[in-house]
């Protein structure tokens, strides 16, 4: 299953870390990074594979929300398909 | 491949616009619950609205936090009382009602719809015992929902009925008049009344339905005018696109969302309902997408003209985005329901006779309307007779869901809560008795246009 996950919130060292360290751990495979910095606003949407994974994508999403909480990120994670059904005919 | 802009526009539509799945409801027949016991009716009932939908809550639930869309309420809709209960040796089916809302309760979803009738050319007894039985029933129920079916293009339309519903609602009124009359929120009045709509308050199990079945309602008009807030100097063809390719976005979400409740659920995917229902919340009005097309207040000259638009471009991009579109699908304009509605309302440029106008061409009809408690009922069965003329007419739905609140005047408001909102007191302007004309009951015959075989 292919998720995508979006991180935004404000700029500071290792949040790229944080999120492929927690990933890595649960066997979430990374497939596509896209970062930028807008006005000092840190924007990624990963592309990952969860089939391997040990946990349930719940589980995943509220591992990401609890950290990202704590340093005021906003981490959301999707099932790919929404965006997919959406903007391909 | 998406894009990380399409990741972008999508999670922007969501959080920013109020993209959501208004609704997943379940349809269940009842034809197999009959019984001439009314208490054993009631548990069969109970019974199997409870086993069917008992995972549809927690599904719901599932695709909503995976997919990061939210679905606002699950509902159930069951086959009309008046055909379901009609075996039973009663003369009310209140108790019927309480059982719908019991178990509606244990399954936890918001509404449960179907207490309703289908009388367009002719009352069976069954349906005489459920109109009789609505406002006891939406006074000693808390999200049971009914509807009248009374006029169709086929039938015509059945005065004897419309004249009854215009005292069935005052009395409903009456007696929820200790919570702001909101039986009449629960109640609608159609022509022309879809099997398969899974909107509330009119939504009902068809007879011609499968023995259950999924259906979804979208929502997003805060998507619709977020769009057009971008094309601002275009013509109208460039209006109309636009419109139509955020239906089709709208409602390929709501397809997936079909698709994954039917599959989860075991029951047959029904279909997509392309309705832009709005809610109270800001950002998420039907009436600020046609002031966003250059009227300064929804109301003013050219109200109609800008909504048929808006009705025709959502049914043109959704139909595509969806293998089977069916209930209401066009453009909802409930007046309490809708944040820009009400400002209309309030600053005088938006009134009833308008909102009739405004019904030849938008999805359904005068919705969550709140007059005068003085009203008098046949006044109010006339302005059915209005509307269902206008569906039967038309070949279209039509509805009537108004509330004469007991003891408001113009200048007061309501407020019902939640997703049904508030509305403030609209004039009836016309002071004119209607009364000798509903008085005569009697059939209004189908139109010519009623005859295509």
């Amino acid at each position: 299953m292919k998720l995508v996950v979006t991180i935004v919130g404000k700029d500071r060292v290792g949040i790229i870390a944080m999120v492929s360290n927690i990933l890595a751990e649960n066997n979430v495979n990374i497939l596509n990074i896209n970062q930028n910095i807008m006005e000092g606003f840190f924007n990624m949407v990963m592309i990952v594979e969860m089939t391997d994974s040990k946990i349930k994508l719940q589980e995943l999403q509220n591992i990401l929300k609890e950290k990202g909480n704590e340093i005021n990120l906003d981490i959301k994670v999707q099932h790919q398909d929404i965006f997919n059904v959406m903007h391909n005919v | 491949m998406i894009t990380i802009n399409d990741i972008i526009e999508t999670n922007r539509m969501i959080t920013e616009n109020k993209l959501d799945v208004r609704t997943i409801t379940m349809g269940i027949s009842l034809r197999d619950c009959a019984h001439p016991n009314i208490e054993q009716f009631c548990r069969n009932i109970y019974d199997k609205i409870t086993k069917s939908a008992e995972f549809l809550v927690k599904t719901g639930e599932d695709i909503e936090s995976e997919y990061g869309i939210p679905i606002i309420h699950k509902r159930v809709s069951v086959t009309p009382i008046a055909i379901a209960a009609e075996a039973c040796k009663t003369d009310t089916y209140v108790p019927v009602a309480e059982a719908l809302d019991k178990a509606a309760k244990e399954v936890g979803i918001n509404f449960i719809g179907g207490f309703s009738a289908l009388v367009e050319k002719g009352y069976t007894n069954g349906d005489r015992i459920l109109i009789k039985s609505i406002p006891q029933a939406l006074a000693s129920t808390d999200i049971v929902c009914s509807s009248v079916n009374l006029g169709s293009t086929k039938a015509g339309i059945n005065m004897d009925c419309v004249r009854e519903m215009g005292e069935i609602i005052k009395r409903t009124a009456e007696l929820t008049r200790d919570r702001e009359a909101i039986g009449c929120a629960k109640l609608v009045v159609f022509s022309n009344a879809p099997g398969d709509n899974p909107f509330m308050a009119g939504a009902f199990h068809g007879v011609s339905e499968a023995e259950k079945v999924v259906s979804v309602g979208v929502s997003g008009p805060g998507v619709v005018k977020h769009a057009l807030e971008d094309i601002k100097s275009a013509d109208f063809s460039e209006v109309a696109e636009t419109i139509k390719k955020t239906a089709y976005k709208i409602t390929r979400v709501g397809q997936l969302v079909a698709r994954e409740a039917s599959q989860r659920l075991g029951v047959p995917f029904g279909i997509i309902d392309l309705s832009l229902a709005p809610t109270p919340a800001v950002g998420d009005s039907v009436a600020h997408i046609l002031e966003e097309m250059g009227l300064e207040s929804c109301g003013a000259p050219g109200t109609t003209a800008a909504l048929a638009l808006l009705n025709d471009a959502v049914k043109k991009g959704g139909l595509m985005a969806s293998s089977h579109v069916g209930g209401l699908s066009g453009a909802f304009i409930p007046v309490s329901e809708d944040a820009g509605m009400i400002n209309a309302v309030e600053r005088g440029s938006l009134s009833l006779e308008k909102l009739e106008a405004m019904t030849c061409v938008c999805s359904v009809g005068l919705d969550m309307i709140a007059v005068e408690g003085e009203v008098p009922a046949a006044t109010i069965s006339a302005i059915i007779a209005d509307e269902a003329a206008i569906g039967m007419i038309n070949n279209k739905t039509t509805a009537v869901r108004i509330i004469p609140v007991p003891g408001k005047k113009i200048g007061d408001s309501v407020n019902f809560g939640g997703l049904l909102g508030r509305c403030p007191i609209i004039p009836v302007k016309s002071q004119y008795s209607s009364e000798a004309f509903i008085a005569r009951g009697g059939r209004i015959p189908a139109p010519i246009r009623s005859l295509t075989n």
